[in-house]
């Protein structure tokens, strides 16, 4: 049972309106959407992959036949567009201390420390590290975690230290590993749809 | 000064070592059925190029061409939206000129002035530079929704507001900050202004598409094909000029194509006046601004898209 939804002569957005009546008119079988200027089958086509059907378009005398099988199983709202599309798997972290947790100093190094070398040896490896505030010593002159950063920065993985915060703490001229970065560049780290770790 | 050599937003005259003149004109078809909203849409369209400059609106001449049959109650809404929109931008309007047409059309002619010093084009954004865009996207979508009565109040709503607002505090807080890079998003849609200033300067151009600032319920009307075929012959002019990562999906790349009526600005800024760009604007109430990506190395692409 095939059904034609007749749009020629009408204008966006008329057409993928009358579509969307026909779908949800016709619970089942197909249904042939003709329309006559490229804007309309192009957002027709959009609509209808975006409702989780499937199409086939030919074109004949200048119009465009838009055949939309239809199936019970999915309706509107299972398959929406995912806006954000798959999350890649490696994470960002975001490192705001140059000590973990509260407590202990000592300890607190000492935790750090171990936790880069876990990262440095987990798979999947992380995307980028980000430090801010004190976490900036991390990456300078001095700091027991180097290695682990060089071999990750060595290994692909994004370093970016805060620039402001490596000017507070004097500590410019001393980054060892990574780049110099500012608020901007961060906040793009952060609002990508990878996984972040916040540490601080 | 500006021609039309690079596709900036007007011409630009030096008078004297202190002035130069700014000159523009920009008119079009309704595009809401409230005349007075209208008028103020056509108004903040025609003075944003003045804005994208960096200078100050100091007159502006009507342009109007409206059929005899609808003069008498329509008409006067619209200048009278269009005369608000000059006093609040600080411009007088000097006279104008009106013509007979079947189908109404209303703009303005704008003349502002600026120091040659600091003229803003589309032209100086430099590598490390952060992009930023002053009002949401999606007008061209969320009209096309209203004609199928498919947008809610809330969208239409948001987006006359975005329409109407002058670019007047956008383009305060980019002279504040130091700014010389900007352009305004029209027509063309963001990839086509920022495609414009990306070959103005030799550069090219990275946006981070989850960072763009959307008019609320944009992306459910484009998920459903309400594009204006603006957005698809945009597309179709920047094809060899546009890359995206796999994840941005089609709705939100045509989003980004959609074209604009009375867009924010485009501003780009070296890194280290970001932050004062983003308290400027926030200083200037505008609310939606967003760092929408960076200026790279020029690359065999013009714009990506991640």
């Amino acid at each position: 049972m095939t059904r034609d939804i007749d749009c020629r002569g009408l204008n966006c957005p008329h057409p993928v309106i009358n579509t969307k009546k026909a779908l949800e008119e016709n619970k089942t079988g197909s249904i042939t959407v003709i329309v006559d200027n490229e804007t309309a089958r192009q957002n027709v086509s959009l609509f209808v992959q975006n409702a989780g059907h499937s199409i086939e378009e030919r074109e004949e005398n200048g119009s465009f036949y838009i055949t939309i099988n239809k199936t019970e199983e999915k309706d509107n709202e299972t398959k929406k567009t995912p806006v954000e599309g798959s999350l890649p798997a490696n994470p960002i972290y975001f490192i705001s201390t140059n000590l973990l947790g509260q407590g202990s100093p000592d300890l607190g190094a000492v935790l750090m420390k171990s936790l880069m070398q876990t990262i440095t040896e987990c798979n999947p490896s992380p995307e980028a590290l980000v430090f801010m505030n004190s976490g900036v010593y991390l990456c300078c002159e001095g700091s027991e975690v180097l290695p682990y950063l060089k071999k990750m920065s060595g290994a692909g993985v994004k370093i970016f230290a805060c620039g402001t915060c490596l000017d507070y703490y004097k500590l410019k001229g001393k980054l060892s590993v990574g780049t110099i970065s500012n608020m901007f560049e961060i906040n793009n780290e952060l609002i990508r749809p990878n996984k972040v770790i916040t540490i601080g | 000064m500006v021609g039309i050599d690079n596709s900036d937003d007007a011409a630009v005259y030096r008078l004297n070592e202190s002035t130069a003149i700014i000159n523009t004109v920009d008119f079009f078809t309704p595009i809401v059925d409230d005349a007075y909203i209208f008028g103020q849409i056509a108004a903040a369209n025609a003075l944003s190029d003045i804005y994208a400059m960096g200078g100050t609106p100091l007159l502006a001449l009507n342009i109007v061409c409206f059929p005899t049959c609808i003069t008498e109650e329509i008409l006067p809404e619209v200048i009278r939206g269009g005369a608000d929109k000059v006093k609040e931008a600080g411009a007088v309007i000097a006279g104008g000129h009106t013509v007979e047409d079947d189908e109404p059309k209303y703009g303005l002619a704008v003349t502002g002035t600026i120091n040659p010093e600091q003229l803003c084009t589309n032209s100086m954004a430099r590598e490390g530079d952060i992009l930023f865009l002053t009002k949401p996207l999606g007008t061209g979508i969320i009209n096309t929704a209203i004609k199928g009565e498919l947008a809610s109040e809330e969208s239409a709503q948001q987006s006359i507001d975005t329409m109407i607002m002058l670019n007047h505090g956008a383009a305060q807080a980019m002279i504040a900050a130091g700014g010389k890079t900007c352009t305004d998003i029209t027509g063309f849609g963001l990839l086509g202004h920022a495609a414009e200033m990306a070959k103005a300067s030799g550069i090219s151009i990275e946006i981070h598409s989850s960072s763009i600032p959307l008019i609320n319920g944009t992306m459910d009307l484009a998920a459903m094909g309400m594009f204006p075929g603006g957005a698809y012959n945009n597309r179709e002019y920047l094809k060899h000029d546009v890359i995206f990562s796999p994840e941005v999906n089609t709705a939100l790349q045509l989003t980004l194509f959609d074209p604009q009526t009375s867009g924010g600005l485009l501003i780009a800024v070296p890194g280290e006046k970001a932050e004062i760009l983003s308290q400027e604007l926030n200083k200037k109430d505008v609310s939606q601004a967003q760092a929408i990506g960076k200026v790279t190395a020029k690359q065999d692409y013009t714009i990506n898209v991640v």
